[in-house]
């Protein structure tokens, strides 16, 4: 038996849809029983979406006002605290994860496995190195906990018809005085969110300002779209960071892809490689994006989109 | 603050089309161009800011990698740091041995603010920094694009996937810098000539008497799935069309 726990990620209100699709990863560890812990200031209904998931054993809910805004320096030896009992500890490649996990490792003296995306064997993962442009299989040493962080967009999300039991678990560890959560500036949106959305229209430099962004929006609305940029419109100031798809940004993998004014370079490409079809729009019948786009469209994205817009009509 | 260190790696240059070796033993490293790794570069300029606001004295930078690495070294004492320190050893270490490493050198130095780079961009791994805040049991703030020191804290924004995050972190304490904080600064010709003459001591990495770590190895790598080459269609309708037939619209 291969006992888990996977740190789950919400919001403070909802559990993030990463956490289902890390639920897939970890239900490939051979033998795997899968605990699901959640830290939450109010952590009920988390729990409760996090017992409704398939593959899991039990959930571990720990409330506490100390849990407000998922400090890794609080968070971490909370999870150490309950690692003593696993041979795997998993939380998602996202920015919670990649901030939280390394901490934890360093707790437990070992390394981690960054970026699942694929288990091979009871130690064995492949994870992408160099932005992608190579896949490698690495493998952790036996006798210690394997740390790790899932590349979500690997996986699909795991059903959600079971009922787990879901105990509560008092908070053991001492929380540091020296980091402070002071504020969210979170863009609020009425789109569907970038990361599980199953259309996605990303725009690129070309747009030229953050007024010709709208194309991409209205384009969005019209497919029901979550909306991503690249790299350079981020850069450019068009649209706000957390829009921002690639190596650096998300890592997406949406049914439909469309990328509009996008050279497609290969720190963007592998946030989308995942996706069902990408769709190129763009008038360098050279850039890159159309090695890799499933439908391609050589044209000024400035004729091009508003046709588009008026033929889904 | 007296002295800010800054880590700087040497990695395969962003712009450079990343190739898995024929028998798979490894990516294709031969002969290709190196850089400072891109993050840490912005860490950097990031130093250099804070030193010439007048907010600290002295920025030191470490490498730890091959004697090569002392080109990067160069790179960064031209780009304004005062002194480098290379941990010269012929293997590279894994993410908890590097953030030891860092630690001996934070300890012997005296710091009071690590900056680095929020990821390498040869292994993508993101763990040295967050390791060395723990090791050292000091906050770490990470993927910061805004810094603002009062007194003996820092209030640190924060590229997160939902937007930002503000935090404020206690002295001393590491700091990983994402893209959008700074645009690192060119260097200027006589920078480089003034660089040579800036001090950079070498320690080898057996000096450290680091304990061995469970290190992750590598089995084999191979180059990326390839997607199928798609079609390209002449106009709107032809792209509504073949949506419609993958069942998209």
């Amino acid at each position: 038996m291969a006992k888990v726990l996977l740190i789950a990620e919400h919001d403070g209100e909802n559990l993030n849809a990463n956490t289902a699709k890390c639920v897939a990863c970890a239900a490939g560890i051979p033998g795997a029983e899968i605990d699901i812990a959640v830290f939450a200031e109010s952590a009920g209904d988390i729990a409760a979406e996090a017992a409704s998931l398939e593959s899991v054993s039990r959930v571990l809910s720990s409330e506490d006002p100390a849990y407000r805004g998922a400090l890794a320096a609080v968070l971490a030896p909370q999870i150490v605290a309950l690692a003593g009992g696993y041979d795997y500890v998993l939380g998602p490649s996202t920015t919670f994860g990649k901030d939280l996990m390394p901490r934890v490792a360093a707790l437990l003296g070992v390394n981690q496995v960054s970026d699942i995306m694929s288990v091979e064997g009871e130690r064995t993962f492949k994870r992408p190195i160099y932005a992608g442009s190579a896949i490698v299989t690495v493998e952790a040493p036996a006798d210690v906990t394997v740390v790790g962080t899932v590349r979500a967009a690997s996986y699909r999300p795991v059903g959600a018809g079971n009922s787990a039991a879901v105990e509560s678990l008092a908070m053991t560890a001492d929380v540091p005085d020296h980091t402070r959560f002071i504020a969210s500036e979170s863009g609020a949106s009425d789109r569907p969110d970038l990361q599980s959305a199953a259309r996605v229209v990303a725009g690129g430099r070309a747009l030229g300002s953050a007024d010709n962004f709208d194309l991409i929006y209205k384009l969005a609305d019209k497919l029901d779209a979550g909306v991503g940029a690249s790299r350079a419109a981020v850069d450019a100031g068009y649209v706000p960071n957390e829009m921002q798809v690639g190596q650096t940004g998300r890592i997406i993998a949406p049914d439909l892809y469309i990328a509009i004014g996008i050279s497609g370079a290969i720190q963007h490409v592998t946030g989308i490689k995942d996706a069902g079809t990408i769709v190129a729009i763009n008038k360098d019948e050279e850039a890159p994006i159309f090695e890799i786009a499933d439908v391609g469209l050589v044209g000024d994205l400035f004729n091009v989109v508003p046709e588009l817009i008026d033929a889904l009509d | 603050m007296e002295k800010i260190l800054v880590g700087l790696k040497r990695v395969v240059d962003y712009n450079v089309r990343v190739r898995v070796k024929g028998d798979g033993s490894g990516v294709e490293t031969e002969g290709v161009k190196m850089s400072i790794n891109p993050f840490d570069e912005i860490a950097l300029e990031e130093a250099l800011r804070i030193k010439e606001r007048g907010e600290a004295n002295e920025i030191v930078v470490v490498s730890i990698g091959s004697g090569e690495a002392q080109q990067q070294l160069r790179t960064g004492l031209a780009m304004g740091a005062d002194r480098a320190i290379l941990v010269e050893t012929a293997e590279e270490p894994d993410p908890l041995s590097a953030a030891r490493a860092l630690l001996e050198i934070v300890n012997r130095e005296n710091a009071e603010l690590v900056l680095l780079g929020k990821q390498a961009i040869d292994n993508d791994n993101a763990q040295t920094g967050q390791m060395l805040a723990t090791l050292w049991g000091r906050p770490q703030a990470t993927f910061a694009s805004k810094l603002e020191f009062s007194g003996e804290s820092v209030r640190v924004t924060r590229e997160v996937d939902a937007g930002l995050d503000v935090i404020e972190v206690d002295l001393p304490a590491v700091i990983t810098a994402d893209l959008r904080l700074n645009e690192p600064r060119y260097v200027k010709l006589p920078d480089i000539m003034k660089a040579k003459k800036k001090p950079l001591d070498t320690i080898p990495w057996a000096d450290l008497e680091l304990p061995d770590s469970p290190a992750i190895s590598a089995v084999s790598f191979e180059p990326p799935a390839a997607r199928e080459r798609g079609i390209i269609v002449e106009d709107v309708a032809g792209l509504v069309g073949a949506l419609k037939d993958k069942g998209l619209l």
